[in-house]
């Protein structure tokens, strides 16, 4: 054989014996996989969450439009007019007209409150010009002049950007990410300290053994090398862990979903983890794991020397 | 293949542990090592084994002077030197195979060839029949064959003992003697710490005595602080 393989087979004899102490002893090992996989799951599933958020808003992107409510004492000729003039305008791209009649007709269709309208005298209704900018006009500081110039028309007693919640929800999602990654960076420390911990505790209940290993003429990497596979393997399990709660907990709310979007009359359904985020995330609960078991082994082993 | 040149070794604190130490010990040869308790013996030995670094004064090991070498290379240097410890450091949730095994598996050697050298090994101290016995469930001598079997498994060229017949009755020691005086005979060199002047008077071999840190026999005579 030779000394690569011998290495090689070296290096998967110590796996999957770091792997079978995991399995031999699962009480007190499930414990720090179940805190790196909850401490992990807690910002994935955000995160995958506020994704959700942002797919159901992302077809509202770039559809800035601005709703004209006329004074009611204006008739549907006066209306049309005004809707011509605005279409002419160079940073309108078109404009909808809602007559007095057809708002009530759609209010007493779509409500559920037609019985109300009953009751009423005349069409309490009205008229509305929906306009759409265009696409170069579509931003914050023109729209807003846009509207300025609107509100000085006599005609129109309300001119509303209906944009300005999707700009809010916009940067409530920003503030959201950014506490995700806060959330994500201090769990992950907590996890690296985990893992480190853990394999602390470990050094010290095999100090005997590293004693004697290091007498016989053990090298640095030969005693390392059990700790720093244990560390990988708390980090994979620890990693399938999260990505199986984020699965599941995505699993049990897309009912719930699915129904809310069927009475909002969409097909929206929940996504979860793709493939490559799955990795993502079991690579950087690896790394997590190696990275604390480095730390405690470096920090550690040499201290431990046979007198 | 042992060479001390004015060595000595100084803990901080205290007095010298060792000082002036010089003595050689050629390839193949058998030597005792006496000496009151707290005379410098297991200072000396471990000196060779890279335990402690000398305070002056050179160690040299198969012609490497082992006293400044660095960290890292110590381990080469204590695969060389197998040591056999009067309590024993036998791993005990380990079987008797594996401990044997643990410096071949240390060095990398090949699966198969493991097997065939623990119980060559097992076989030269009488213990073949029990190599799936966990340690604690033999007894001391038994114990302490593991561990000359383990010390032995790698075929160092030096074999190091400290007080390896210090827990056992008289018969068993002389039984552990004629083991060490069979692994010299195939070339091995052997440096033996022990107290027990009866035995070592018996074995007839080269005697190094210490008296408060310094060779007080048996060591160098050509070296000016040498003392005989």
């Amino acid at each position: 054989m030779s000394a690569i393989s011998v290495y090689i087979a070296r290096h998967l004899q110590v796996m999957l014996s770091t792997l079978g102490q995991l399995v031999r002893d699962p009480m007190s090992n499930m414990m720090t996989i179940a805190v790196m996989g909850i401490a992990l799951a807690l910002p994935t599933g955000l995160h995958v969450m506020l994704q959700n958020v942002q797919n159901v808003t992302a077809q509202w992107d770039g559809a800035a439009q601005i709703s004209l409510f006329l004074k009611q004492s204006v008739t549907d000729r006066q209306a049309d007019q005004l809707a011509r003039l605005i279409e002419q305008r160079q940073d309108v791209k078109s404009v909808t007209r809602i007559t007095r009649a057809e708002a009530l007709e759609e209010f007493r269709l779509h409500s559920g409150f037609g019985d109300a309208l009953e009751s009423l005298e005349g069409n309490p209704f009205p008229p509305v010009i929906v306009v759409f900018p265009t696409e170069e006009s579509d931003n914050l500081l023109t729209v807003q002049t846009m509207l300025g110039d609107f509100r000085n028309k006599p005609e129109i007693e309300l001119a509303q950007l209906d944009m300005q919640w999707l700009k809010r929800l916009y940067a409530i999602m920003d503030f959201g990410r950014r506490g995700i990654w806060v959330l994500a960076v201090l769990l992950s420390i907590s996890v690296l300290l985990v893992v480190g911990n853990t394999i602390r505790l470990a050094i010290q209940n095999r100090r005997e053994e590293i004693e004697v290993i290091k007498l016989i003429g053990g090298t640095d990497a030969f005693i390392r090398r059990p700790f720093l596979y244990t560390g990988f393997w708390y980090g994979l399990t620890g990693g399938m862990l999260s990505w199986l709660l984020v699965t599941l907990s995505i699993w049990l709310l897309s009912g719930p979903v699915n129904d809310l979007a069927t009475l909002y009359d969409s097909n929206y359904s929940l996504t979860s983890l793709d493939s490559l985020q799955s990795l993502i995330l079991l690579c950087l609960s690896v790394s997590l794991g190696l990275a604390g078991s480095w730390l405690a082994v470096s920090r550690h082993l040499s201290a431990i020397e046979p007198k | 293949m042992i060479e001390f040149h004015n060595v000595s070794k100084r803990y901080p604190g205290t007095a010298d542990a060792l000082s002036q130490v010089s003595f050689k010990l050629e390839s193949g040869e058998m030597a005792f090592l006496t000496g009151h308790s707290g005379a410098g013996k297991s200072t000396l030995l471990k000196l060779i084994a890279v335990l402690i670094r000398p305070t002056n004064g050179q160690v040299l090991v198969n012609n490497e002077n082992i006293g400044h070498i660095h960290r890292r290379r110590i381990p080469y240097v204590r695969r060389h030197v197998g040591i056999i410890f009067q309590d024993h450091k036998l791993l005990f949730d380990r079987t008797v195979f594996d401990n044997v095994a643990l410096p071949l598996v240390i060095a990398g050697v090949p699966h198969q060839e493991i097997g065939r050298r623990v119980r060559a090994s097992l076989d030269k101290v009488g213990l073949l029949n029990k190599e799936k016995a966990l340690p604690v469930t033999l007894s001391g001598g038994q114990q302490q064959r593991v561990g000359i079997a383990r010390a032995v498994v790698n075929k160092p060229p030096i074999l190091l003992a400290d007080e390896p017949t210090g827990n056992l009755d008289p018969e068993l020691s002389c039984e552990i003697m004629d083991l060490f005086s069979q692994f010299q005979q195939v070339g091995v060199t052997v440096l033996i710490a022990s107290h027990d002047l009866d035995l070592i008077g018996r074995m007839g071999n080269r005697v190094l005595t210490l008296k408060d840190g310094r060779m007080i026999a048996g060591g160098m005579h050509n070296e000016p602080q040498g003392f005989m």
